[in-house]
Protein backbone atom coordinates (compact mmCIF):
# COMPACT_ATOMS: atom_id res chain seq x y z
CA UNK A 1 0.00 0.00 0.00
CA UNK A 2 1.20 3.42 -1.14
CA UNK A 3 1.76 5.93 1.10
CA UNK A 4 -1.06 8.68 0.79
CA UNK A 5 -3.34 5.41 0.15
CA UNK A 6 -2.07 4.46 3.84
CA UNK A 7 -2.91 7.76 4.88
CA UNK A 8 -6.42 8.53 3.22
CA UNK A 9 -7.85 4.90 3.43
CA UNK A 10 -6.84 3.83 6.80
CA UNK A 11 -4.88 6.57 9.02
CA UNK A 12 -7.16 9.01 8.78
CA UNK A 13 -10.32 7.61 8.81
CA UNK A 14 -8.98 5.53 11.88
CA UNK A 15 -7.78 8.84 13.53
CA UNK A 16 -10.99 10.75 12.73
CA UNK A 17 -13.34 7.61 14.24
CA UNK A 18 -10.56 8.37 17.82
CA UNK A 19 -11.27 11.77 17.35
CA UNK A 20 -15.06 11.60 18.31
CA UNK A 21 -14.38 9.42 20.86
CA UNK A 22 -11.80 11.25 22.48
CA UNK A 23 -14.42 14.53 22.33
CA UNK A 24 -17.13 12.50 23.65
CA UNK A 25 -14.68 11.32 26.30
CA UNK A 26 -13.25 15.09 27.37
CA UNK A 27 -16.51 17.24 27.20
CA UNK A 28 -17.85 15.57 29.98
CA UNK A 29 -14.88 15.03 32.47
CA UNK A 30 -14.22 18.65 31.53
CA UNK A 31 -17.57 19.95 32.81
CA UNK A 32 -17.97 17.03 35.67
CA UNK A 33 -14.20 18.22 36.58
CA UNK A 34 -15.10 21.88 37.07
CA UNK A 35 -18.44 21.46 38.46
CA UNK A 36 -16.62 19.04 41.38
CA UNK A 37 -14.15 21.34 41.54
CA UNK A 38 -16.80 24.25 42.35
CA UNK A 39 -17.89 22.30 45.01
CA UNK A 40 -14.77 20.73 46.50
CA UNK A 41 -13.26 24.19 46.32
CA UNK A 42 -16.42 26.01 48.26
CA UNK A 43 -16.16 22.79 50.66
CA UNK A 44 -12.69 23.26 51.60
CA UNK A 45 -12.60 26.90 51.25
CA UNK A 46 -15.72 27.83 53.62
CA UNK A 47 -16.49 24.69 55.18
CA UNK A 48 -15.99 23.48 58.96
CA UNK A 49 -15.00 20.28 60.96
CA UNK A 50 -15.66 16.86 59.26
CA UNK A 51 -16.83 18.46 55.67
CA UNK A 52 -13.68 19.67 55.00
CA UNK A 53 -11.32 17.41 55.96
CA UNK A 54 -13.01 14.83 53.88
CA UNK A 55 -12.96 16.72 50.64
CA UNK A 56 -8.89 17.16 51.85
CA UNK A 57 -8.90 13.53 51.72
CA UNK A 58 -10.33 13.35 48.50
CA UNK A 59 -8.05 15.91 47.07
CA UNK A 60 -5.05 14.44 48.84
CA UNK A 61 -5.38 10.64 46.71
CA UNK A 62 -7.09 12.05 44.06
CA UNK A 63 -3.77 14.45 43.47
CA UNK A 64 -1.66 12.05 45.18
CA UNK A 65 -1.79 9.08 42.68
CA UNK A 66 -1.18 8.50 39.60
CA UNK A 67 -4.03 8.70 37.02
CA UNK A 68 -3.15 5.33 35.34
CA UNK A 69 -3.48 4.18 38.97
CA UNK A 70 -6.60 5.08 39.63
CA UNK A 71 -8.13 4.63 36.10
CA UNK A 72 -7.60 1.19 36.06
CA UNK A 73 -8.64 0.67 39.55
CA UNK A 74 -12.34 2.43 38.59
CA UNK A 75 -11.79 0.00 35.51
CA UNK A 76 -10.38 -3.38 36.22
CA UNK A 77 -9.99 -3.56 40.23
CA UNK A 78 -14.30 -2.44 41.21
CA UNK A 79 -15.50 -4.99 39.58
CA UNK A 80 -13.82 -7.43 42.46
CA UNK A 81 -16.36 -5.48 44.76
CA UNK A 82 -19.01 -7.22 42.49
CA UNK A 83 -18.00 -10.75 42.94
CA UNK A 84 -17.20 -10.25 46.15
CA UNK A 85 -20.86 -9.20 46.70
CA UNK A 86 -22.04 -11.86 44.77
CA UNK A 87 -20.01 -14.29 46.09
CA UNK A 88 -21.07 -13.67 49.75
CA UNK A 89 -24.90 -12.49 49.33
CA UNK A 90 -25.68 -14.55 46.22
CA UNK A 91 -27.31 -13.65 42.65
CA UNK A 92 -29.80 -11.12 44.45
CA UNK A 93 -27.73 -8.77 44.79
CA UNK A 94 -26.67 -8.29 41.27
CA UNK A 95 -28.71 -4.90 40.58
CA UNK A 96 -26.89 -3.52 43.21
CA UNK A 97 -23.20 -5.47 42.18
CA UNK A 98 -23.44 -4.52 38.76
CA UNK A 99 -23.22 -0.32 39.81
CA UNK A 100 -19.27 -1.52 40.27
CA UNK A 101 -18.87 -2.68 36.80
CA UNK A 102 -18.16 0.34 34.53
CA UNK A 103 -18.16 0.41 31.10
CA UNK A 104 -14.56 1.24 29.65
CA UNK A 105 -16.41 4.27 28.76
CA UNK A 106 -18.02 5.20 32.09
CA UNK A 107 -14.94 3.97 33.91
CA UNK A 108 -13.03 7.07 31.86
CA UNK A 109 -15.48 9.91 32.47
CA UNK A 110 -15.39 9.32 36.11
CA UNK A 111 -11.53 8.53 36.39
CA UNK A 112 -11.16 11.63 34.39
CA UNK A 113 -13.54 13.26 36.14
CA UNK A 114 -12.53 13.05 39.51
CA UNK A 115 -9.37 13.37 39.53
CA UNK A 116 -9.51 16.80 37.52
CA UNK A 117 -11.72 17.69 39.82
CA UNK A 118 -9.37 17.61 42.70
CA UNK A 119 -6.78 19.83 40.73
CA UNK A 120 -9.78 22.10 39.79
CA UNK A 121 -10.87 22.76 43.35
CA UNK A 122 -7.37 23.89 44.36
CA UNK A 123 -8.01 26.69 41.45
CA UNK A 124 -11.35 27.28 43.12
CA UNK A 125 -10.31 27.27 46.82
CA UNK A 126 -7.75 29.57 45.71
CA UNK A 127 -9.58 32.07 44.20
CA UNK A 128 -12.05 32.18 46.85
CA UNK A 129 -9.51 32.41 49.73
CA UNK A 130 -7.98 35.72 47.32
CA UNK A 131 -11.12 37.33 47.65
CA UNK A 132 -11.30 40.51 50.67
CA UNK A 133 -14.29 39.50 53.30
CA UNK A 134 -15.20 42.96 53.00
CA UNK A 135 -17.31 42.84 50.26
CA UNK A 136 -19.20 39.43 51.63
CA UNK A 137 -19.93 41.73 54.70
CA UNK A 138 -21.14 44.65 52.43
CA UNK A 139 -23.35 42.20 50.85
CA UNK A 140 -24.43 41.01 53.76
CA UNK A 141 -25.23 44.71 54.94
CA UNK A 142 -27.41 45.35 51.82
CA UNK A 143 -29.81 42.34 53.54
CA UNK A 144 -28.16 39.70 51.36
CA UNK A 145 -28.48 36.35 53.32
CA UNK A 146 -25.56 34.48 53.94
CA UNK A 147 -26.11 31.76 50.73
CA UNK A 148 -27.45 34.33 48.45
CA UNK A 149 -24.68 36.95 49.21
CA UNK A 150 -22.03 33.70 48.40
CA UNK A 151 -23.69 32.93 45.03
CA UNK A 152 -24.73 36.39 43.82
CA UNK A 153 -21.08 37.98 44.75
CA UNK A 154 -18.40 35.72 46.12
CA UNK A 155 -19.02 33.19 43.40
CA UNK A 156 -18.96 35.23 39.79
CA UNK A 157 -15.69 37.29 41.98
CA UNK A 158 -14.41 33.82 42.32
CA UNK A 159 -14.97 32.65 38.97
CA UNK A 160 -13.24 35.00 37.37
CA UNK A 161 -10.07 34.52 39.21
CA UNK A 162 -10.79 30.97 38.55
CA UNK A 163 -10.83 30.93 35.15
CA UNK A 164 -7.01 30.79 33.58
CA UNK A 165 -6.28 28.15 36.33
CA UNK A 166 -9.29 26.14 35.31
CA UNK A 167 -8.33 26.36 31.68
CA UNK A 168 -4.97 24.91 31.99
CA UNK A 169 -5.98 22.35 34.13
CA UNK A 170 -8.76 21.55 31.05
CA UNK A 171 -5.59 21.64 28.89
CA UNK A 172 -3.79 18.98 30.89
CA UNK A 173 -7.02 16.79 30.50
CA UNK A 174 -7.28 16.76 26.80
CA UNK A 175 -3.75 14.95 26.91
CA UNK A 176 -4.26 12.66 29.50
CA UNK A 177 -7.25 11.52 28.22
CA UNK A 178 -5.02 9.61 26.08
CA UNK A 179 -4.70 7.11 29.19
CA UNK A 180 -8.64 6.08 27.90
CA UNK A 181 -7.08 3.63 25.52
CA UNK A 182 -5.49 1.63 28.88
CA UNK A 183 -9.22 0.93 29.76
CA UNK A 184 -9.37 -1.10 26.10
CA UNK A 185 -11.22 2.46 24.33
CA UNK A 186 -10.65 3.41 21.19
CA UNK A 187 -10.35 6.66 21.09
CA UNK A 188 -7.67 8.70 19.53
CA UNK A 189 -4.37 7.22 21.03
CA UNK A 190 -6.08 3.84 20.86
CA UNK A 191 -6.71 4.25 16.99
CA UNK A 192 -3.20 5.47 16.74
CA UNK A 193 -1.60 2.57 18.55
CA UNK A 194 -3.72 0.23 16.50
CA UNK A 195 -3.14 1.37 12.95
CA UNK A 196 1.10 1.71 14.13
CA UNK A 197 1.47 -2.17 14.77
CA UNK A 198 -0.77 -3.62 12.39
CA UNK A 199 1.10 -1.79 9.61
CA UNK A 200 4.33 -1.05 11.50
CA UNK A 201 4.16 2.14 10.80
CA UNK A 202 5.06 3.92 14.38
CA UNK A 203 6.33 7.45 13.06
CA UNK A 204 3.46 8.41 10.80
CA UNK A 205 0.97 7.80 13.21
CA UNK A 206 2.14 8.93 16.17
CA UNK A 207 3.07 12.21 14.57
CA UNK A 208 -0.07 12.37 13.02
CA UNK A 209 -1.75 11.70 16.17
CA UNK A 210 0.29 14.09 17.69
CA UNK A 211 -1.26 16.94 15.62
CA UNK A 212 -4.47 15.81 16.22
CA UNK A 213 -3.85 16.70 19.81
CA UNK A 214 -2.46 20.11 19.08
CA UNK A 215 -5.39 21.20 17.31
CA UNK A 216 -8.02 20.19 19.82
CA UNK A 217 -5.96 21.94 22.15
CA UNK A 218 -5.20 24.77 20.05
CA UNK A 219 -8.98 25.09 19.54
CA UNK A 220 -9.87 24.38 23.23
CA UNK A 221 -7.24 27.37 24.27
CA UNK A 222 -9.17 29.49 21.37
CA UNK A 223 -12.32 29.14 23.02
CA UNK A 224 -10.93 29.35 26.54
CA UNK A 225 -9.57 32.97 26.05
CA UNK A 226 -12.43 34.04 24.57
CA UNK A 227 -14.62 32.85 27.66
CA UNK A 228 -11.38 35.13 29.87
CA UNK A 229 -12.16 37.74 27.42
CA UNK A 230 -15.59 38.36 28.08
CA UNK A 231 -15.77 37.71 31.82
CA UNK A 232 -12.66 40.27 31.65
CA UNK A 233 -13.85 43.42 33.88
CA UNK A 234 -11.15 45.94 34.48
CA UNK A 235 -9.51 44.86 37.45
CA UNK A 236 -7.78 47.07 39.90
CA UNK A 237 -4.19 45.68 41.12
CA UNK A 238 -4.87 45.55 45.05
CA UNK A 239 -8.19 45.67 44.96
CA UNK B 1 -38.57 61.03 55.01
CA UNK B 2 -38.45 63.67 58.22
CA UNK B 3 -37.01 66.58 57.46
CA UNK B 4 -34.24 68.32 59.33
CA UNK B 5 -37.32 70.59 61.37
CA UNK B 6 -38.05 67.29 62.69
CA UNK B 7 -34.18 66.52 64.35
CA UNK B 8 -34.09 65.62 67.89
CA UNK B 9 -37.89 65.53 67.82
CA UNK B 10 -39.11 65.60 71.36
CA UNK B 11 -41.83 62.58 70.55
CA UNK B 12 -39.41 60.54 72.85
CA UNK B 13 -38.20 56.83 71.46
CA UNK B 14 -35.14 57.38 70.10
CA UNK B 15 -35.10 55.68 66.20
CA UNK B 16 -31.65 53.77 66.65
CA UNK B 17 -30.72 52.37 70.85
CA UNK B 18 -27.61 50.38 71.11
CA UNK B 19 -28.22 48.88 74.78
CA UNK B 20 -24.83 47.84 76.83
CA UNK B 21 -22.98 45.93 73.83
CA UNK B 22 -20.08 43.79 74.98
CA UNK B 23 -17.61 41.84 72.19
CA UNK B 24 -15.17 39.44 72.88
CA UNK B 25 -12.73 38.06 70.46
CA UNK B 26 -9.88 35.62 70.85
CA UNK B 27 -9.99 36.68 74.27
CA UNK B 28 -9.89 40.26 73.85
CA UNK B 29 -12.47 42.42 75.12
CA UNK B 30 -13.11 44.77 72.12
CA UNK B 31 -16.59 46.32 73.89
CA UNK B 32 -17.44 46.59 76.82
CA UNK B 33 -20.98 47.39 77.77
CA UNK B 34 -21.35 50.56 75.22
CA UNK B 35 -24.20 52.34 74.86
CA UNK B 36 -25.75 54.92 72.80
CA UNK B 37 -28.95 56.38 70.98
CA UNK B 38 -29.62 58.37 68.07
CA UNK B 39 -32.74 60.24 67.41
CA UNK B 40 -34.53 60.64 63.80
CA UNK B 41 -32.03 62.95 61.75
CA UNK B 42 -29.28 63.10 64.63
CA UNK B 43 -25.89 63.10 63.87
CA UNK B 44 -23.09 61.34 66.38
CA UNK B 45 -19.64 61.49 65.61
CA UNK B 46 -17.09 58.35 67.05
CA UNK B 47 -13.61 59.59 67.37
CA UNK B 48 -10.88 57.80 69.01
CA UNK B 49 -7.53 55.92 68.86
CA UNK B 50 -7.11 52.42 66.14
CA UNK B 51 -7.89 49.78 67.66
CA UNK B 52 -10.53 51.49 70.48
CA UNK B 53 -13.33 49.29 69.38
CA UNK B 54 -14.96 51.81 66.68
CA UNK B 55 -15.41 49.36 63.89
CA UNK B 56 -16.61 46.53 65.92
CA UNK B 57 -19.23 48.77 67.08
CA UNK B 58 -20.55 49.58 64.11
CA UNK B 59 -20.28 45.93 62.96
CA UNK B 60 -21.99 44.91 66.10
CA UNK B 61 -24.75 47.84 65.94
CA UNK B 62 -25.25 46.44 62.13
CA UNK B 63 -25.36 42.60 64.04
CA UNK B 64 -22.50 41.82 61.11
CA UNK B 65 -20.87 40.77 64.14
CA UNK B 66 -23.43 39.05 66.55
CA UNK B 67 -22.14 40.73 70.09
CA UNK B 68 -22.12 38.91 73.13
CA UNK B 69 -24.04 40.75 75.15
CA UNK B 70 -26.39 43.72 74.34
CA UNK B 71 -29.02 44.80 72.08
CA UNK B 72 -29.65 46.79 69.52
CA UNK B 73 -32.98 48.43 69.03
CA UNK B 74 -34.29 49.86 65.89
CA UNK B 75 -37.39 52.27 65.83
CA UNK B 76 -38.09 50.34 68.77
CA UNK B 77 -38.23 46.65 67.72
CA UNK B 78 -34.94 44.14 69.05
CA UNK B 79 -32.55 42.78 66.54
CA UNK B 80 -31.72 40.27 69.63
CA UNK B 81 -35.26 38.99 68.66
CA UNK B 82 -35.07 38.92 65.30
CA UNK B 83 -35.07 34.94 63.84
CA UNK B 84 -32.05 34.07 61.27
CA UNK B 85 -34.35 35.16 58.60
CA UNK B 86 -35.54 38.71 59.94
CA UNK B 87 -32.05 39.77 61.25
CA UNK B 88 -32.01 40.20 57.03
CA UNK B 89 -34.40 42.29 56.74
CA UNK B 90 -32.99 44.32 60.07
CA UNK B 91 -29.69 44.88 58.20
CA UNK B 92 -31.47 46.18 55.21
CA UNK B 93 -32.73 48.46 57.27
CA UNK B 94 -29.21 50.32 58.11
CA UNK B 95 -27.18 51.43 55.60
CA UNK B 96 -23.32 50.67 56.16
CA UNK B 97 -20.31 52.65 54.66
CA UNK B 98 -16.67 51.10 54.72
CA UNK B 99 -13.75 52.35 54.80
CA UNK B 100 -12.35 50.53 51.89
CA UNK B 101 -15.31 50.86 49.93
CA UNK B 102 -16.02 47.39 49.39
CA UNK B 103 -17.84 47.48 46.09
CA UNK B 104 -18.49 44.43 43.91
CA UNK B 105 -15.35 44.62 41.28
CA UNK B 106 -17.01 42.64 38.93
CA UNK B 107 -20.02 44.42 38.36
CA UNK B 108 -21.10 47.91 36.90
CA UNK B 109 -21.38 51.12 39.29
CA UNK B 110 -25.05 50.68 38.06
CA UNK B 111 -25.05 47.09 39.04
CA UNK B 112 -23.84 47.67 42.31
CA UNK B 113 -26.21 49.57 43.06
CA UNK B 114 -28.72 47.22 41.20
CA UNK B 115 -27.94 43.79 42.82
CA UNK B 116 -29.71 43.92 45.92
CA UNK B 117 -32.08 45.90 44.54
CA UNK B 118 -33.05 42.64 42.47
CA UNK B 119 -31.49 39.78 44.61
CA UNK B 120 -32.70 41.04 48.21
CA UNK B 121 -35.98 43.68 47.45
CA UNK B 122 -36.58 41.35 44.29
CA UNK B 123 -37.43 43.93 41.97
CA UNK B 124 -37.64 44.13 38.64
CA UNK B 125 -34.46 44.14 36.15
CA UNK B 126 -35.98 47.51 35.15
CA UNK B 127 -37.25 49.22 37.59
CA UNK B 128 -33.67 48.25 39.68
CA UNK B 129 -31.48 49.71 37.21
CA UNK B 130 -33.93 52.89 36.93
CA UNK B 131 -34.00 53.22 40.82
CA UNK B 132 -29.83 52.79 40.78
CA UNK B 133 -29.46 55.34 38.34
CA UNK B 134 -31.30 57.84 40.42
CA UNK B 135 -29.53 56.85 43.38
CA UNK B 136 -26.54 57.84 41.26
CA UNK B 137 -27.56 61.04 40.45
CA UNK B 138 -28.09 61.65 43.60
CA UNK B 139 -24.48 61.56 44.61
CA UNK B 140 -23.36 63.27 41.55
CA UNK B 141 -22.49 59.97 39.45
CA UNK B 142 -25.56 59.36 36.40
CA UNK B 143 -22.67 59.74 34.15
CA UNK B 144 -20.27 57.05 35.68
CA UNK B 145 -23.44 53.90 35.35
CA UNK B 146 -21.53 51.98 32.91
CA UNK B 147 -17.86 52.33 34.72
CA UNK B 148 -16.26 49.47 37.02
CA UNK B 149 -14.78 50.48 39.99
CA UNK B 150 -11.32 50.02 39.14
CA UNK B 151 -12.05 52.93 36.62
CA UNK B 152 -13.10 54.92 39.54
CA UNK B 153 -11.14 57.56 41.96
CA UNK B 154 -11.43 56.89 45.55
CA UNK B 155 -14.20 59.62 45.77
CA UNK B 156 -16.25 58.00 43.26
CA UNK B 157 -15.87 54.76 44.79
CA UNK B 158 -16.83 56.04 47.99
CA UNK B 159 -19.86 57.98 46.01
CA UNK B 160 -21.04 54.84 44.77
CA UNK B 161 -21.20 52.85 47.98
CA UNK B 162 -23.01 55.54 49.50
CA UNK B 163 -25.57 55.53 46.33
CA UNK B 164 -25.52 51.30 47.23
CA UNK B 165 -26.77 52.27 50.76
CA UNK B 166 -28.94 54.60 50.35
CA UNK B 167 -30.61 52.68 47.55
CA UNK B 168 -32.07 49.74 49.93
CA UNK B 169 -34.13 53.01 51.93
CA UNK B 170 -32.34 52.91 55.00
CA UNK B 171 -33.61 54.21 58.18
CA UNK B 172 -29.63 54.53 59.90
CA UNK B 173 -26.38 55.05 58.02
CA UNK B 174 -23.49 54.10 59.89
CA UNK B 175 -20.29 55.31 58.16
CA UNK B 176 -17.15 53.27 59.04
CA UNK B 177 -14.09 56.31 58.37
CA UNK B 178 -15.65 56.88 54.79
CA UNK B 179 -12.60 59.49 53.88
CA UNK B 180 -9.76 57.86 55.45
CA UNK B 181 -8.61 55.69 52.41
CA UNK B 182 -9.00 58.32 50.14
CA UNK B 183 -6.26 60.81 48.91
CA UNK B 184 -7.19 64.45 50.09
CA UNK B 185 -8.50 66.15 47.52
CA UNK B 186 -11.27 63.85 47.13
CA UNK B 187 -12.59 63.75 50.85
CA UNK B 188 -14.19 67.21 49.87
CA UNK B 189 -16.57 65.41 47.32
CA UNK B 190 -17.36 62.85 49.87
CA UNK B 191 -18.04 64.90 52.69
CA UNK B 192 -20.09 67.29 50.62
CA UNK B 193 -22.57 64.13 50.38
CA UNK B 194 -22.61 63.28 53.72
CA UNK B 195 -23.72 66.58 54.86
CA UNK B 196 -26.47 66.57 51.95
CA UNK B 197 -27.52 63.83 53.42
CA UNK B 198 -27.65 65.09 57.17
CA UNK B 199 -29.18 68.15 55.84
CA UNK B 200 -31.72 65.73 54.02
CA UNK B 201 -32.70 64.54 57.40
CA UNK B 202 -30.80 61.04 57.51
CA UNK B 203 -29.78 59.83 61.03
CA UNK B 204 -26.29 58.86 61.19
CA UNK B 205 -23.24 57.29 63.11
CA UNK B 206 -19.58 58.38 61.72
CA UNK B 207 -16.66 57.56 62.26
CA UNK B 208 -14.05 60.11 61.43
CA UNK B 209 -10.96 61.54 61.45
CA UNK B 210 -11.98 64.64 59.95
CA UNK B 211 -11.78 66.58 63.11
CA UNK B 212 -13.23 69.85 60.84
CA UNK B 213 -16.15 67.94 59.62
CA UNK B 214 -17.07 66.78 63.06
CA UNK B 215 -16.77 69.95 64.46
CA UNK B 216 -19.18 71.89 62.53
CA UNK B 217 -21.72 69.37 61.85
CA UNK B 218 -22.37 67.50 64.86
CA UNK B 219 -24.04 68.08 68.38
CA UNK B 220 -22.13 65.35 70.20
CA UNK B 221 -19.25 63.67 69.93
CA UNK B 222 -18.28 60.43 71.31
CA UNK B 223 -15.05 59.61 72.47
CA UNK B 224 -13.83 56.10 72.25
CA UNK B 225 -11.24 53.80 73.58
CA UNK B 226 -10.58 50.82 74.76
CA UNK B 227 -13.37 49.23 73.95
CA UNK B 228 -15.83 52.18 75.55
CA UNK B 229 -17.26 55.03 75.18
CA UNK B 230 -15.14 57.58 77.61
CA UNK B 231 -16.38 60.94 76.98
CA UNK B 232 -19.29 61.98 75.29
CA UNK B 233 -19.96 66.08 74.94
CA UNK B 234 -20.61 68.41 72.29
CA UNK B 235 -17.69 69.90 69.96
CA UNK B 236 -17.50 73.12 71.81
CA UNK B 237 -16.85 71.44 75.19
CA UNK B 238 -14.69 68.36 74.09
CA UNK B 239 -12.80 70.43 71.57
CA UNK B 240 -12.82 73.97 73.22
CA UNK B 241 -8.79 75.11 73.23
CA UNK B 242 -7.15 74.25 76.74
CA UNK B 243 -10.28 71.37 77.45
CA UNK B 244 -8.70 68.96 79.61
CA UNK B 245 -10.98 66.30 77.81
CA UNK B 246 -8.86 62.85 76.23
CA UNK B 247 -11.08 63.70 73.00
CA UNK B 248 -9.21 67.25 72.79
CA UNK B 249 -5.88 66.03 73.20
CA UNK B 250 -6.54 63.43 70.92
CA UNK B 251 -7.98 65.92 68.22
CA UNK B 252 -5.43 68.48 68.63
CA UNK B 253 -2.76 65.86 67.72
CA UNK B 254 -4.67 64.91 64.57
CA UNK B 255 -5.14 68.61 63.57
CA UNK B 256 -0.93 68.72 64.44
CA UNK B 257 -0.07 65.77 61.49
CA UNK B 258 -3.03 65.91 59.50
CA UNK B 259 -2.90 70.33 59.70
CA UNK B 260 -7.02 70.46 59.69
Amino acid sequence: MGTIDFYLEVLIPALNKGFFLSVAIIVPSATFGVLIGILVGAGRALGKGWLSRALDLYVTVFRGTPLVVQLTVWYYGLPSISLFLEAHFGEGVRPFSELFRLSPYVAAVVAFSMCSGAYQSEYIRGALLSLKRGQYLAALSLGFSKGRAFWFITVPMALRRAVPGCGNEIIYLIKYSSLAMLVTLSELMGEAKGVASLYFRYFECYMLVALYYLAIVTVATVLLHMLEKRLARPFATGH
Amino acid sequence: MAGPMARGAPDGAPLLEVRGISKSMGGKLLLDDVSLSLSRGELKVLIGPSGGGKSTLLQCVHFLTIPDKGDVLLDGESAREMGKRNICLFRQEIGMIFQDFNLFDHLTARDNVAVALRRVKRLRKAEAHGRALAELERVGLGDKAGLYPAQLSGGQKQRVSIARALAMDPKVMLLDEPTSALDPELIGEVLNVIQSLYEGGMTMLMVTHQVGFARHITKEILFMEDGRITERGSPEDLLAEGSLSRAGAFCSKLSEVTGR
